[in-house]
């Protein structure tokens, strides 16, 4: 069922799995996107609507102050520059640092490549919640306790591994001749990697950095631990107070900052796509 | 750990960037500040009585916080609840990814946009699945309730998140749906990459769609499935966002999974060394759970 070719007699026989198939394809899109679309509306109805009972997917009236309500009053857009700075200082911070190193972990000796592959495999192991313990120690001990860059510390540690993994699935599937054929006209190893490996590589660091953005941007734990005051949070921590205290009952409101914080990152799949998962997984079957 | 290792990660052939080592430092020394250093310093605070707060003594005292968690029965009755969390969601999502997958692969209409959707619970943040669940599942204004009473199917009005019988299970569902998409891409991947003259050759030597499928689609997709099943169990176990904005471990502990136990023990009560000892405990379930995942697949493996 899952290969099909287009000889006759398949064809007819397919014909027969046509309605339990779309059946199918129907149950997953509902499952999938009717979530997703159900809160868009929500955002859009006013409170009245939203304490009736058996309430209608379409909303009756575009109620867009529930838009207004939850940037301007409850602090969503300062939440969101929060958690904009925090993602990108993170991204580019942890690129910087992963790209030459995913590059030697892949092309180095097996004794470190091994034991640096290792590590970051035992590091996926360790729960957050372990984790988190020595780096709340560590950050407070710094005085950056409750601060965005605290948090960026930490993001870096949580970061870091990861963006090596799958950076190092991308350099292993560059050709060695190529990097031969370099070094027999002369290149200097540095060249080796700027002229020739770095243009290979470069759609799989966007890919590893879009990686690395999405993570900061959509984590939770870490800042729930790290910051205290309202004016350093998240938009996860905000929302989730939110929906926490008065979002019970402010039902438009949450559903408004909920669908404005899932944006970047759906913006971001776009991008990606599939792209994403099979370098995500490079590592694991390339190895 | 065949698959998730590295079989032969690098010294394939002659080593033609000698210089390469040079470009690991500065990663390495950030990884070894950040990474290695605070990874042993929580191991180490596990044998000790380290509590927060600024300035206070800490003892190492051996394996008494171990001592003192195997008595503890309410983190036993979590680590439980984590097992099966990871478990059951992994499998769940396991299965339902695997489906569509296969669906993705066929020639239907409606393909692009269930592509597309695929994806959407991947990118969403954890704590705006839950806030979406939560939306969707409310007994008195849910749509799911309405849909429910619509066809008079018993269970309407039931709080699905507040009930005893109910709850574990909605949570269970809601992060299958999260964990989804990584695994039916990757299985849609491996799926697409089984040459078609292979497809072929097996229905003129008079292979029918059951065993095309049994002996060419399950083998391709074995060692992905391996390392997707081995890396949701470890994320799944130890996930905290998503159970925390749903339920808060809630009704009566049914969804107290074990990293929001270690996170009221450090971070509500303070008691930082116990805590670490139950990270540790927990990495270890982890590391044992893959150890005898993965030789069974190898085992299954080498068998055929």
């Amino acid at each position: 069922m899952s290969i099909s070719l287009n000889t006759p007699a398949e064809k007819k026989k397919r014909k027969y799995f046509l309605i339990p198939t779309y059946f199918a394809v129907i149950c997953y899109v509902l499952f999938l996107g009717f979530p997703f679309l159900w809160m868009f509306t929500t955002s859009l109805k006013s409170p009245i609507e939203l304490l009736q009972l058996d309430q209608s997917f379409i909303p009756k009236g575009f109620y867009w102050q529930n838009y207004q309500d939850i940037m301007e009053k409850r602090g969503l857009i300062n939440s969101a520059k929060n958690s904009t700075i925090i993602a990108l200082v993170t991204t580019v911070i942890t690129t910087i640092f992963a790209v030459p190193a995913g590059y030697a972990i892949a092309r180095l000796r097996k004794v470190f490549s091994g034991a640096a592959t290792g590590w970051i495999l035992i590091s996926q192991v360790f729960p957050v919640s372990l984790v988190i313990i020595p780096l709340f120690m560590a950050v407070r001990r710094v005085g950056l306790l409750d601060t965005i860059w605290g948090l960026i510390l930490v993001y870096l540690v949580a970061a870091l591994p990861f963006a090596l993994w799958m950076l190092k699935g991308y350099v292993a599937s560059i050709p060695m001749d190529l990097e031969e054929a370099g070094a027999m006209d002369g290149a200097s190893s540095f060249q080796i990697l700027r002229r020739i490996v770095f243009p290979l590589l470069l759609p799989g660091i966007v890919a590893t950095a879009l990686f690395t953005f999405l993570n900061s941007w959509n984590e939770f734990f870490f800042a729930l631990v790290l910051i205290q005051s309202p004016e350093h949070e998240t938009l996860p921590l905000t929302l989730a107070r939110f929906m926490g205290s008065e979002g019970q009952v402010l039902l438009g409101p949450l559903a408004a900052g909920a669908f404005l914080a899932t944006i970047p990152s759906l913006l971001i799949f776009g991008i990606m796509q599939r792209k994403l998962a099979s370098g995500l997984l490079a590592g694991a079957v390339k190895g | 750990m065949s698959t998730l290792s590295t079989k032969k990660a690098s010294g394939k052939g002659k080593m033609y960037n000698r210089g390469a080592w040079k470009y690991a430092i500065p990663a390495f020394i950030p990884l070894l500040l950040l990474s290695v250093v605070p990874l042993s310093q929580a191991i180490w605070m596990a044998f000790t009585d380290n509590v927060a707060g600024f300035n206070v003594k800490v003892k190492f005292i051996g394996l008494e916080n171990f001592h003192r968690l195997l008595g503890d029965k309410l983190f036993w009755a979590s680590f439980k609840i984590g097992i099966i969390w990871a478990v059951s969601v992994t499998l769940l999502a396991l299965v339902l990814g695997f489906g569509l997958a296969l669906l993705l692969n066929q020639k239907l209409r409606f393909l692009g946009l269930m592509r597309v959707l695929s994806l959407v619970p991947w990118a969403m943040p954890p704590v705006i699945v839950a806030i979406m669940w939560n939306l969707l599942l409310r007994p008195t204004s849910g749509p799911i309730d309405g849909i429910l009473s619509f066809l008079h199917v018993p269970g309407a009005k039931t709080d699905w998140l507040g009930d005893f019988n109910t709850a574990f299970p909605t949570v269970i569902l809601i992060g299958a749906w999260v964990a989804m998409p990584i695994i039916t891409v990757s299985i849609l991947a491996a799926i697409q990459g089984i040459p078609m003259d292979m497809v072929e050759a097996a229905t003129i030597d008079g292979a029918n769609a059951w065993q095309r499928f049994r002996f060419i689609t399950v083998p391709a997709v074995r060692a992905i499935t391996t390392a997707l099943v081995a890396l949701n169990i470890i994320w799944n176990f130890s996930s905290f966002g998503l159970v925390f904005v749903l339920t808060a471990g809630g009704p009566g502990g049914k969804t107290f999974v074990p990293a929001l136990f270690a996170y009221n023990e450090a971070f509500k009560y303070g008691n930082f060394g116990y805590a670490a000892s139950m990270g540790v405990v927990m990495a270890l379930a982890i590391v044992l759970m893959l150890g005898v995942y993965l030789k069974a697949s190898k085992r299954e493996d080498t068998q055929r």
